[in-house]
């Protein structure tokens, strides 16, 4: 973080508009800032105050059904967070579930952005199909995988296996025989998608004249794609991997939908619902809240240097 | 590194350019070879794979429960409305009037707010604006169901549970951040003789950004408000901590839906594809638009 603040620092005053900016009056220099206020104080405001308000609660003894017992609690739901195998299966499960979605949906996305960025029939029809597991709202989208696909009786899986094989086929209930996975693979689906747009995106703002020459000069496809391609794509790849993560970290509606938490499968987001709606234990909730923003920090410092290096490429 | 590539590249294209053309014009004149068949085939496959499952969604909500729900997929029974007509039944308009309520009017406040906050982070810099362009972010990476509790305590202490404008304002906070990073890149576009000719007028702040530069950047606040309603329609954890009957929003109806009736296949992916078809449309209206939101602005 602070490597990130200053260099912004020497990166603003070395910029001209900042110095002409620094010789204004106060009053201009207020003047210049009215426009952001409303907007800056209205996130400060819904954000942060809740925050430090989580951070607090993390810090005392504080469980709902027993509201004459608060007092302050030290470290102990921090203890708590890290002692209860349930916590730490959460975490472990949400580390597994962002690494496993987001490399699978970028690796896959990858692909059919190649293949998009070709020319064949009907290229703008395969677009549009491969946008739509996106635009499906995601407690729907879940609930379909869950009942009409995955489904051991009716779902869409076994009967195709079983027009396949009558009705000895080798069917099977595909989310308690393995629930994480049943989980990634709708989640892959909804954010191949995603990853695929930004990647293409990518693929067109190729100098195309440049991979022409080259192609005339006697590189090949894998030259081309390993020497060209890919660094070319490579902010993309970071932007889209890293902007997936942190949608991905906090999702909640699959694994709400798909198994409840059940089965090993409760993420950090579904273990502190749990925790705040059933157990009703405020304290406990809160520090695994303050957890989960610690872990989310660790990825979003490398967000923010992304963002930050095509930022600066943007603004040159 | 990615700079140094880029004008190496240039340097490359501008020399080659030229007497390359013919050669280049002729590699796009070649006949179509096998390779693009079989690959534009292999595309056609994996695009009608990943669509599947939402054609299987929407033609089971046509069929009636008793083909839905068969142990072999029953692709050529009867198409009926029963599936809509149930879902109706169940009292769907309240929750999706609440989700519109809330994603419309969300994301109207985000574009209000965040039109004149780009504005000071792009045209008449502040001092510190990358700082601040960073505050924006890192606030969308703080996990909702980390502040989720003092949300829900502070909105029982002021009354404020299971009303919509609540779910309005925290909707607005959730997406402010995204709707301020794309329209500073596009403000930033925007051509200073301009705003310059706008300042000679004499135009204020609010005529300057009504008049001279909103028509300008209005490919970037669509693709702002686009994203930002897409967002707000999706949202579920929110909605289901913070609302319960009166205000509750399409997502968590359905969540509902599903445990209240028992299992009614045609009934769920009626229901389903309904909530889904606002975003549906939106997002083929506006595929491209789709790309720039989702990159926050960085892909045009």
């Amino acid at each position: 973080m602070s490597s990130t603040t200053t260099a912004t620092e020497v990166e603003d005053d070395t910029t001209s508009s900042s110095t002409r900016s620094s010789t204004l009056s106060r009053s201009a220099r207020w003047a210049r800032r009215a426009p952001l206020l409303p907007a800056l104080i209205f996130v400060i405001i819904l954000t942060q105050v809740p925050m430090i308000v989580t951070l607090i609660i993390s810090f005392t003894n504080w469980v709902a059904f027993r509201p004459d017992d608060r007092g302050f609690a030290g470290l102990d739901n921090y203890r708590a967070v890290f002692g209860d195998p349930e916590a730490r299966s959460a975490v472990f499960v949400t580390i597994i579930l962002t690494v496993t979605v987001v490399l699978a949906s970028l690796l896959i996305g990858l692909g059919i952005a190649l293949l998009l960025d070709r020319q064949f029939f009907g290229r703008g029809i395969v677009r549009t199909m491969m946008i739509t597991p996106f635009l499906i709202v995601p407690v729907a989208a879940a609930l379909v995988w869950k009942h009409a696909l995955y489904n051991p009786s009716y779902g869409l899986f076994n009967g195709i296996l079983r027009l396949l094989f009558g009705e000895n086929a080798p069917t099977r209930d595909w989310i308690s025989s393995n629930a994480l996975i049943a989980i990634e693979v709708s989640l892959i689906w909804q954010w191949t998608p995603f990853m695929m747009l930004i990647l293409l995106a990518g693929l067109q703002s190729r100098p195309m004249d440049v991979v022409e020459a080259a192609r005339i000069d006697g590189a090949n496809a894998w030259q081309i794609f390993f020497h060209m391609t890919l660094p070319h794509l490579r902010p993309y790849i970071e932007l889209a991997g890293l902007l997936g993560a942190i949608y991905v970290v906090q999702n909640f509606d699959h694994v709400f939908t798909l198994t409840a938490g059940a089965l090993g499968t409760a993420n950090l987001p579904y273990h502190i619902y749990q925790t705040l709606l059933s157990a009703q234990d405020y304290g406990e909730a809160s520090a695994a809240g303050v957890v989960t923003v610690f872990g989310t920090i660790i990825i979003a410092m490398f967000a923010l240097k992304t963002a930050f290096s095509l930022f600066q490429e943007e603004s040159r | 590194m990615s700079s140094t590539e880029q004008e190496d590249l240039t340097a490359g294209e501008q020399k080659k350019q030229e007497e390359r053309v013919e050669e280049v014009q002729q590699m796009n004149r070649k006949p179509r070879s096998t390779s693009t068949i079989v690959f534009g085939l292999l595309a056609w496959l994996i695009g009608l794979t990943f669509v599947a499952p939402v054609l299987w969604m929407v033609l089971t909500s046509f069929h009636a429960e008793t083909d839905a729900a068969t142990r072999t997929p029953n692709f050529f029974a009867p198409l009926v409305l029963d599936g809509y007509r149930s879902f109706w039944n169940a009292g769907p308009l309240p929750p999706l009037i609440n989700s519109a309520t809330a994603s419309l009017v969300s994301t109207a406040l985000v574009i209000l707010l965040a039109f004149p906050a780009a504005y000071a982070l792009s045209i008449k810099r502040i001092d510190k604006w990358t700082d601040v362009m960073f505050f924006f972010l890192s606030t969308k990476m703080l996990p909702i169901v980390a502040a989720i509790l003092p949300l829900y305590l502070i909105a029982l202490e002021l009354n404020l549970l299971d009303n919509i404008f609540t779910l309005v304002f925290l909707y607005t906070a959730m997406n402010l951040p995204i709707a301020i990073w794309m329209l500073q890149s596009f403000l930033a576009e925007v051509p200073v003789e301009m705003l310059e000719a706008a300042q000679v007028d004499g135009a204020g702040l609010i005529r300057t950004l009504v008049s001279v530069i909103a028509p300008v950047v209005m490919p970037g606040i669509a693709a702002a408000a686009l994203i930002c309603f897409i967002f707000s329609w999706n949202e579920l954890l929110i909605a289901r901590v913070l609302t319960s009957t009166v205000a509750g929003t399409a997502p968590v109806f359905l969540t509902g839906f599903v445990t209240s009736q028992g299992l009614f296949l045609a009934q769920v992916c009626a229901a389903s594809v309904v909530i889904s078809l606002p975003v549906l449309v939106a997002g083929f209206a506006a595929q491209d638009k789709l790309v720039q939101g989702l990159s926050m602005g960085a892909v045009k």
